[in-house]
């Protein structure tokens, strides 16, 4: 099953909800099956070669091979009952090659040798078609290729090596507790991606990678039927680049105090549902919100995506030249305001860096899709655009000698582009602490959890909403707020930040599936910060009336 | 082979059945050949063709159920599929709210698949776009666009006897044509079950013209205006209403349907008079599937009348539980097939315009989000061509806006209704509006 198809059969909300899509494609696994597949790498190099030298005997210049095998489980409850439990795995290969000039593409999902190599002409066949269409040949930055390699997400518990049981069990536990706290409905969910992949190229990788993410999430509803009102709130958690280890949070991982417990490295989804189910029931009672300005402070449960947004995809480079024009849009951040060196994106607190290594994302890999190692890169300097995420055929744009190895693909039948790795805002390098800034805060809103976004098509204008929104007074929090969104513009935005927390609460937020290209793909990526401040933001009162 | 005929699914699936040793047992069997093609600055970037064969089963024991999928199809793997859903069955907790299978039905055969969709090559396709950049080449405009084709089937059979089958093709274009300086961008998108009604040449030089006349956008104040809104920026701000009409969750309180108080407002007079809204599975422009993935027919229904709620859509649990008629919902959504139909005029945009004497014409929207659930309230912006109009006339291309907004507001708001035409799954007419909400501007273009 296609991980794009698995997220839509949850029909739970995620960022980028661009992409649906049922009934699934691939196969089906049992859980004994899960742990009876096994890579192996020497079979893999077999079929590899197979394709490599079939597309270059039909003319290929350069050509790479992606063997997948997506494993996914999706474990989906409501209130005092299991909707569904489904294993999936889908196992194929996707043969990109480079002929006349032009990229060409097939996948197959037979694997036997005769296949390998017909797939292999195909892709050939289709981009000599191709080459007819282009306007300039394929220009492809050097890579080094690297022989035999692995690289392993560091888990320390495979979330398919846990019997359903459990995991059931812990679901229901969390819906039991909410329904006990009083809430109207609960859903709960949890999703696990394990990506088995392997890469090889005419430049000499064969690179074998085992991936793993874990997704724990739920939505609180509660009804009041006499207003006809209601309320939901989701859960805090970050979606990970980690085993299942995740779901044991020990104190350490908790940062209590706030208006509500918030989670670091590991989450705690039971005590958070109980949380949930208090706050849903205050946010319909909750006072609205009087439009203005206010100075907000956002925890990373919901900067993260305001990130995501106005940093990560406008620094995109494929959009920035206008290969996303038709979908996704394209950048306000065009060549010249890189080159010049000098253009202003935030204030000088504003440190935005690319990493593809960040322990727990979910964008760490050994290796991108196209064999470039990974690595961590600024994008964005002491308030100053200074780079962009690049792939191997736009690195010479930027007189790079090497691609920033941003490239992937959501299935071995998807062609790899570039997507964005982990993008993240930098912790304040002074001792700063949440309780010092919301201290600082005269009037202003303290926003956790992620809520309605939108943003234009060249990431200028945006409006985000949130989970739990509270207000500052004279320094303290003295209530919780109901209807609440701020608009802005980016660079006034980002200009705009006068206070970050320090690495002390610094933590990872995440999406499992950012959409981007045609046909769509998904793709899973973390954005790190620690609480930050931002003066002078304009709110609106969402509220309306209807007959 | 991905598109089976109906002799060939039947036979596979009364193959499956035969191994089934469950209570209960139900088979989905589907296949697609899909084609695309896309590009990007006025050149080819990706091509690709996929073809997808798959069959399910869902094995039940009394309440429990299993579910498993696989794409091979000898004998051994059918029986192997069959034994892993009823085990997966056997340890499944017992579904409160499962239903026993329905038994056959006289399901009527879908209108949808036309022999020259599926029949396109990647040679076809090449040649179409062709077509589309020799539009912005000439201009000295940039485009980007996307063509896709597929063609597919599904069918489903159950240990009852219930036996269905449909097959459809289906074919979409979509350009975004910029002008050189980045100042102008218009934007087309259409789908067909006919490949000979997809003209890309001619909607090319629709995405051409407004990125011309786009260019130079003038900043007015946000506010509420009147505006005229093109079937595509209707189709984008309608969507959410129609998997509103629904029995379950307006009974639970948590939807625009459900009434203060309790209880659902079914039949009271949410929208204008002039809102009419119907499903049809067999309707020419946009045919669906005509039977639910529960094993229901999907037949033409009426969801609004004259501003008027009509049906709510009802699954067969639920209408059990509240003593009520199961009902498939539309919209492709949750229980049923058949997109959205809403009924309009004879006018024109054009003819729209000239009866206009303030107002702001768009092209589409995008990037829309869900703001209240309860209101429906969405935000998001306009893109590709947002137009002034005074006295009856376009004056000037308009910076985009940022819009909140609810639909139910919106339908309540009608002014005119324009001659509907197919927009992505819908079939919707161009609105006039009044009282339109606009929040605030962008300079993207």
């Amino acid at each position: 099953m296609k991980r794009r198809n698995f997220l839509g059969m949850a029909g739970m909300g995620a960022a980028g909800a661009l992409l649906h899509g049922f009934p699934a494609i691939g196969r089906s696994i049992t859980e004994a099956d899960a742990l009876m597949i096994r890579a192996d790498a020497a079979a893999k190099k077999r079929m590899a070669d197979i394709a490599l030298q079939a597309a270059r005997s039909k003319g290929a210049t350069y050509t790479d091979v992606r063997i997948g095998r997506y494993l996914n489980q999706a474990v989906i409850t409501r209130d005092n009952r299991v909707q569904n439990v489904a294993n999936s795995e889908s196992y194929g290969i996707g043969i990109r090659v480079i002929a006349n000039g032009s990229w060409g593409f097939a996948a197959s999902e037979k694997m036997d040798a005769d296949s390998i190599a017909k797939t292999a002409a195909l892709a050939v066949a289709i981009a000599k078609g191709n080459a007819k269409l282009i306007t300039e040949p394929v220009q492809l930055a050097p890579q080094k290729g690297y022989g035999e390699v692995s690289w392993k997400t560091p888990i320390e518990k495979n979330g398919f090596e846990i019997p359903v049981k459990e995991k059931v069990d812990l679901l229901l536990s969390v819906n039991d507790a909410a329904l006990k706290g009083g809430a109207t409905f609960i859903n709960a969910a949890l999703f696990m991606v394990n990506e088995q992949k392997y890469f090889a190229s005419s430049d000499g990788s064969y690179i074998d990678q085992d991936i793993h993410r874990i997704w724990p999430t739920f939505t609180v509803t509660k009804t009041d039927k006499a207003s006809g009102k209601f309320q939901t709130r989701d859960s805090l958690s970050a979606p990970m680049g980690m085993g299942f280890e995740y779901m044991f949070a020990s104190p350490e991982h908790k940062i209590i105090g706030g208006p509500t417990t918030l989670y670091k490295g590991r989450y705690d989804m039971l005590e958070d549902v109980k949380a949930a189910t208090m706050q849903v029931g205050e946010k319909i009672t909750a006072k609205s919100v009087e439009p203005g300005k206010y100075d907000l402070v956002l925890d990373p449960t919901h900067l993260g995506l305001t990130i995501h947004e106005s940093t990560g995809h406008p620094t995109e480079l494929d959009r920035v030249l206008g290969y996303e024009a038709n979908y996704a849009g394209t950048s306000f951040l065009t060549l010249d305001k890189w080159k010049t060196k000098k253009f202003n994106y935030g204030s000088k607190l504003v440190n935005i860096q690319a990493d593809k290594l960040q322990p727990g994302s979910l964008g760490a890999v050994g290796y991108d899709d196209e064999g470039v190692q990974s690595g961590q890169w600024d994008i964005i300097k002491d308030g100053i655009l200074v780079n962009y995420q690049t792939i191997r055929d736009q690195a010479h744009i930027l007189g790079l000698q090497a691609s920033q190895g941003c490239c992937y693909a959501d299935s071995w039948d998807s062609v790899q582009f570039q997507r964005m790795p982990n993008v993240s805002l930098m912790p304040n390098k002074q001792t700063r602490s949440v309780a010092d800034i919301i201290k600082s805060v005269k009037k202003g809103i303290y926003i956790i959890g992620r809520g309605s976004y939108s943003i234009d098509q060249q990431r200028y204008n945006f409006q985000f909403g949130g989970q739990l929104f509270y207000e500052i007074k004279d320094g303290q929090i003295v209530g919780m707020l109901n209807d609440v969104a701020y608009q802005s513009n980016t660079q006034e935005f980002w200009n705009s930040m006068t206070d970050i927390a320090d690495k002390n609460d610094y933590r990872l937020f995440g999406t499992f599936n950012d959409g981007k290209g045609q046909p769509s793909q998904a793709s899973a990526v973390s954005h790190g910060s620690s609480t930050a401040k931002f003066e002078g933001v304009n709110v609106i009162n969402t509220a309306r009336k209807i007959g | 082979m991905a598109i089976l005929s109906k002799d060939e699914a039947q036979a596979i699936m009364k193959k499956v059945l035969g191994f089934a040793k469950a209570d209960e047992t139900e088979v989905g069997l589907g296949g697609q050949q899909s084609g695309n093609i896309r590009y990007a600055r006025n050149a080819v970037s990706t091509a690709g063709e996929v073809s997808n064969l798959n069959l399910s089963v869902s094995s039940s024991f009394g309440k429990r159920t299993g579910n498993a999928t696989i794409n091979e199809f000898d004998d051994a793997s059918l029986e192997k599929v069959v034994r892993r859903a009823e085990e997966l069955a056997r340890l499944a907790p017992e579904n409160p709210e499962y239903m026993p299978l329905l038994g056959p039905s006289n399901f009527a055969e879908s209108i949808g698949f036309i022999p020259s969709t599926a029949a396109m090559t990647p040679d076809t396709r090449a040649e179409m776009v062709a077509k589309s950049l020799k539009v912005s080449k000439d201009n000295k405009l940039e485009s980007a666009g996307f063509l896709q084709n597929s063609a597919g089937f599904r069918a489903m059979a159950n240990s009852k006897g219930l036996f269905a089958y449909n097959k459809s093709t289906d074919v979409s274009f979509s350009v975004t044509v910029r002008n050189q300086e980045g100042t102008g961008s218009g934007y087309v998108d259409h789908s067909f079950n006919d490949v000979g009604k997809l003209d890309t040449l001619a909607l090319t030089k629709i995405a051409a013209n407004k990125a011309t006349s786009s260019a130079g956008a003038k900043a007015i104040e946000p506010g509420r205006y009147t505006v005229i809104l093109e079937p595509l920026a209707a189709s984008d701000m309608l969507g959410g209403i129609i998997r509103g009409f629904e029995q379950r969750t307006a009974d639970e309180g948590r939807s625009f349907m459900s009434k203060k108080g309790g209880g659902t407002r079914l039949g009271e007079q949410l929208f204008d008079e002039k809102v009419n809204i119907i499903s049809d599975p067999m309707n020419p422009e946009l045919p669906g599937a005509t039977w639910s993935g529960d094993g229901m027919p999907v037949e033409k229904t009426v969801w609004v009348e004259n501003g008027v709620v009509k049906n709510l859509a009802c699954s067969r649990f639920w209408a059990q539980k509240k003593g009520l008629k199961p009902l498939s919902g539309p919209g492709g959504g949750r229980f049923g097939g058949g997109g959205m139909i809403m009924a309009g005029g004879t006018a024109s945009i054009e003819d729209m315009i000239k009866n206009t004497e303030k107002g702001i014409l768009v092209t589409r929207f995008w990037y829309i989000r869900m703001v209240d659930q309860q209101t429906l309230v969405q935000t998001g912006l306009t893109r590709d061509g947002t137009f002034y109009i005074e006295n009856g006339q376009i004056k000037f291309p308009v910076k985009n806006f940022r819009f909140n907004e609810s639909p139910i507001i919106m339908l309540n708001n009608v002014e005119e209704l324009g001659k509907p035409v197919r927009s992505g799954s819908s079939i919707l007419p161009p609105m006039k509006i009044r009282d339109f909400t606009f929040t605030s501007l962008s300079d993207a273009i």
